[in-house]
């Protein structure tokens, strides 16, 4: 089968049902989407398919149709995504697990609402986990790429 | 018998747990020098001038930061420890964790654990942090927990950082003809300022490193600290907001195969049988293995990729053998009840008369709770994992782990390997809190390379397997008893804390030859509430330990994370009764400890504590000595229509030298919500043997839109720094439970809250 990954068409030999996380992570050595929890609870498998965001952890392979980014596609050129420098500049990860998820969470957050108020924050990041309790920078570092105009 | 002698033999740590570290590591001297680690392992031109410091003709330098790097932001402040002193800009450095050597003891862990209060000093007691410190040597305890990788350091690697400057400033002084006294150090290069010529770093390393090591070495002034005491940007924030790959589920390797495990869910059972025939025809699937050791009785299945070993653990059939421990919650916090009710345990400090004191006391002059706590799971992002591969007689561990040493060890043993044989290579963590200082993902992804025929096995767990087959914090109950005096102040606190130990626990699966040994008492049964700085004349805090086989662990500030609970709660609950504020009583009890009078008066100033809060929302208070960290908390909460939301958090952290006060911040704030995710919803319960939650839906942190607002000041009125992983978690349930009482006038003694109250 194949899949259009970052902007690379992909082949790949895994069965149908695979989720397109094991896909991603196994067959093609792409290690941005994260598992947390296989039932789409906590976001950290976040990719975007057509620009929408997706748990990639309950998303068949077989059933992807459209392009898909993961947060290894963001980087253009060795420069970080506006959103990935917005979460730099606010100092937000600590272990770090989760933000690959909270990040493409907030790219179709704001590609959507470009400039969110802390209700649509939490409205759209609401189903992102984040164990180290980076809650509260997560919301500045929206602001903060809003500002920058992501 | 002396005193030191009778207080050791109280003590877990220097009873069972040194004869163990001395048979399972090998005792040596103290004072014997420690092997660089890193002399055997160099790039070619790299040359390494003790433990932490190697340097490369061509500049590069790199920097070991020996402890996990789990969140908490410790590969950077240990880096700007080291650059500190060496002169180096912290993006003129490379940082790693070092491999699993006794080079890297952890004193600070072993001397944290003085049957002390942190406040007590005295020559007697500070030998014994001091006899306990070098312990860690020993033991070769190359431990991360206990908030002590700072502590540990702050000497240990300055004067690394100073050795290599120093030996630098040595080579440039022959190259020049010089006096070494004469020359600086600066970004990187030695500089002679009396000639304006410079030297770089690469171009003297070699050379240098073949001087003797000053024997003497002056590290400098705070006053001139460029790196510490500053909010430096974490040097892992590029790779975490990049998805780089740099935990351990993210171990790529050649020829590497995927596998999991199915334990039995009845902790510590047996299988009794299995039939793998229907998963070993699945496609993809290379064998299902039976795992039979210390942490668990089950099977792993290794396959060509995660899903299909996941899905082939599922098609095995297995019939599991009985817990343990009684089958159901209840009937296990009957056996942590019946364990209170008896009374008797262990005190690590008796002030005054309790005893006398209640006798005579006027019944309406006691006051006297029950609390309770559930079992908890660590619950970290990243699920656990390992990897390993046995070859040629060799077994190499990939291992998100917190205590690289003791991995190599007991993988060596499950291998049958002398521990030459094993390397352990420790990635970073997607969370820890405690989880990761176990040796059963470790130990399980050696058992599956065993069966690997050579190849690399990367080890996930599901979701499902790692809630059910945690580590859980102990429950606990706890009677808390206190007679007021005249002034409504408590005279005589009397309280029982019972509980199961986690030292026993984690020395049974770790080391189990010692599991029948007397242990002694574990000090974590009863800290955050026999070690705290109020002055109440008649003092006892006693702990009990339940024999009950449920696996525990440390979780995210240990025995603080329930005793916190249970004796602010208290505190509050004498406040209420003699119609005092909770802060005015505070300060009172308080008067002889500045650093936490200071905590309780600034979060009060910063929580405008006293004016009348908002139609519908009320503040609790509380504070915790923990970790050498003296914090209060104000909680704030409000009455709104989908139930009870918590609106603002205040905190005033004492920390007593603050090496990198944003990141310190955001530690504090992180244990918060780990704390306050607990206190209202969290709870692992048991039936038929096994644990009901089995993903985040049934255990559910805190989320962004149940995130209050946070406001946070770090102080440094203490005279010693403190860890600062742990300690923002402890006051954040009774804070929050004490607020809701401001609210609602109801009492809970019981956590989670959500049990009887309705949260946003």
């Amino acid at each position: 089968m194949k899949l259009n990954v970052n902007g690379v068409e992909r082949d790949l030999t895994v069965p149908d049902d695979m989720p397109l996380l094991w896909a991603l992570r196994d067959a093609l050595d792409i290690k941005g989407p994260k598992f947390g929890c296989g039932v789409a609870s906590c976001g950290s498998c976040t990719v975007l398919i057509d620009g929408n965001p997706v748990r990639a952890c309950v998303t068949p392979v077989s059933a992807v149709t459209g392009p898909v980014i993961t947060i290894d596609g963001l980087e253009k050129d060795g420069k970080l995504h506006p959103v990935q420098q917005a979460w730099f500049d606010e100092q937000v990860a600590q272990c770090g697990y989760c933000q690959s998820g909270q990040i493409m969470s907030a790219v179709a957050l704001l590609s959507e609402i470009p400039n969110p108020t802390d209700t649509e924050i939490d409205q759209a990041m609401g189903g992102n986990l984040c164990r180290c309790g980076t809650y509260p920078k997560i919301r500045a570092a929206i602001h903060r790429a809003a500002g920058a105009g992501a | 018998m002396g005193r030191i002698a009778k207080i050791a033999r109280r003590t877990f740590l220097f009873g069972a747990a040194a004869i163990a570290g001395g048979v399972v590591f090998g005792y040596y001297r103290y004072r014997k020098p420690v092997e660089n680690p890193l002399k055997d392992d160099l790039a070619e031109g790299e040359v390494t001038f003790n433990p932490y410091v190697k340097i490369a003709a061509d500049g590069k330098i790199t920097l070991i930061a020996p402890r996990a790097e789990m969140g908490q932001g410790i590969m950077t402040t240990l880096a700007a420890l080291v650059a500190e002193e060496l002169e180096v800009g912290l993006d003129q450095v490379t940082v790693e964790h070092g491999p699993a050597s006794g080079a890297y003891y952890n004193s600070a862990l072993m001397s944290e654990n003085a049957p002390f209060a942190p406040f007590e000093h005295s020559t007697l007691k500070d030998g014994m942090r001091a006899v306990m410190g070098a312990m860690g040597k020993i033991m070769s305890l190359q431990g991360t927990g206990g908030s002590t990788s700072t502590i540990d350091a702050f000497e240990k690697m300055r004067h690394a950082g100073a050795m290599a400057r120093e030996m630098l400033k040595a080579a440039a002084a022959v190259e020049w003809g010089v006096d070494a006294a004469t020359l600086d150090a600066a970004n990187a290069a030695i500089i002679d300022p009396a000639s304006g010529k410079s030297l770089a770093y690469g171009a003297l390393a070699a050379k240098a490193a073949l001087l003797e090591p000053p024997s003497e070495i002056k590290l400098k002034d705070r006053a001139d600290w460029k790196l510490l005491g500053k909010s430096q940007p974490r040097l892992d924030m590029r790779a975490k907001v990049t998805g780089g790959r740099v935990f351990g589920i993210d171990v790529t390797l050649p020829d590497m195969l995927y596998g999991t495990v199915k334990m039995n869910p009845r902790l510590g059972g047996r299988m009794k049988s299995f039939d793998a025939k229907a998963a070993e025809a699945m496609p993809g699937v290379v064998k299902v293995v039976e795992i039979d050791c210390q942490f668990g009785h089950g099977i792993g299945v290794i396959a060509d990729n995660t899903w299909t070993a996941f899905q082939a653990a599922d098609a095995v059939t297995i019939e599991w053998g009985e817990a343990p421990y009684p089958a159901d919650t209840a009937a296990i916090m009957e056996v942590i009840e019946t364990g209170l009710a008896a009374g008797g345990g262990f005190s690590m400090r008796e002030i005054g008369d309790v005893t006398a004191q209640f006798a005579d006391a006027p019944q309406d002059k006691i006051i006297e709770s029950t609390y309770a706590v559930p079992f908890l799971a660590h619950a970290t992002m990243e699920p656990m994992n390992a990897t390993a591969q046995f070859k040629d007689g060799r077994l190499e561990i990939w291992s998100p782990n917190q205590a690289p040493v003791i991995v190599r060890y007991v993988c060596s043993g499950l291998a049958g390997l002398d521990q030459e044989k094993v390397a352990v290579h420790t990635t970073m963590m997607g969370g820890g809190f405690g989880r990761r200082s176990e040796m059963d993902f470790s130990g399980y992804a050696t058992l599956l390379a065993m069966a690997a025929d050579g190849k690399p096995v990367k080890v996930t767990w599901t979701r499902e397997e790692d809630m059910t087959h945690d580590l859980y914090r102990p429950a606990a109950m706890a009677t808390f008893k206190a007679r007021i005096g005249g002034d409504g102040l408590p005279v005589a606190l009397d309280a029982a804390i019972a509980s199961p130990s986690v030292m026993r626990s984690v020395v049974a699966r770790t080391v189990p030859f010692m599991a029948s040994a007397p242990l002694g008492p574990d000090r974590a049964i009863v800290d955050g509430a026999f070690n705290q700085p109020y002055s109440i004349a008649n003092q006892n805090v006693r702990g009990i330990d339940v024999m009950l086989k449920v696996p525990v662990s440390f979780w995210r500030s240990v025995g603080n994370s329930q005793n916190a609970f249970f004796h602010e709660s208290f505190m509050d609950e004498i406040a209420a009764a003699s119609k005092l504020d909770p802060v005015a009583m505070r300060l009172k009890l308080m008067a002889d400890h500045p650093a936490a009078a200071k905590a309780i008066e600034k979060v009060a100033d910063m929580s405008g504590w006293g004016k009348p809060s908002p139609a519908g929302t009320a503040k609790g208070i509380a504070f915790c000595l923990s970790f050498g960290g003296w914090v209060a908390e104000v909680v704030e909460v409000a009455d709104t229509a989908e139930g009870i939301a918590i609106t603002n958090v205040w905190i005033a952290a004492d920390v007593g030298l603050a090496l990198d006060p944003d990141n310190i911040k955001a530690q504090v704030i992180s244990g918060a919500i780990y704390g306050l995710s607990a206190a209202v919803g969290q709870e692992i319960t048991f039936k038929d043997g096994m644990v009901e939650q089995v993903n985040f839906p049934d255990f559910e942190p805190m989320r962004i839109h149940q995130t209050p607002q946070f406001h946070v000041e770090i102080l440094e009125n203490a005279d010693d720094m403190s860890g600062v992983g742990e300690i923002g978690t402890p006051p954040a349930a009774p804070a929050l439970a004490n607020a809701v009482f401001a609210l609602t006038g109801k009492r809970i003694r019981s956590l989670p809250l959500s049990k009887e109250l309705k949260f946003a």
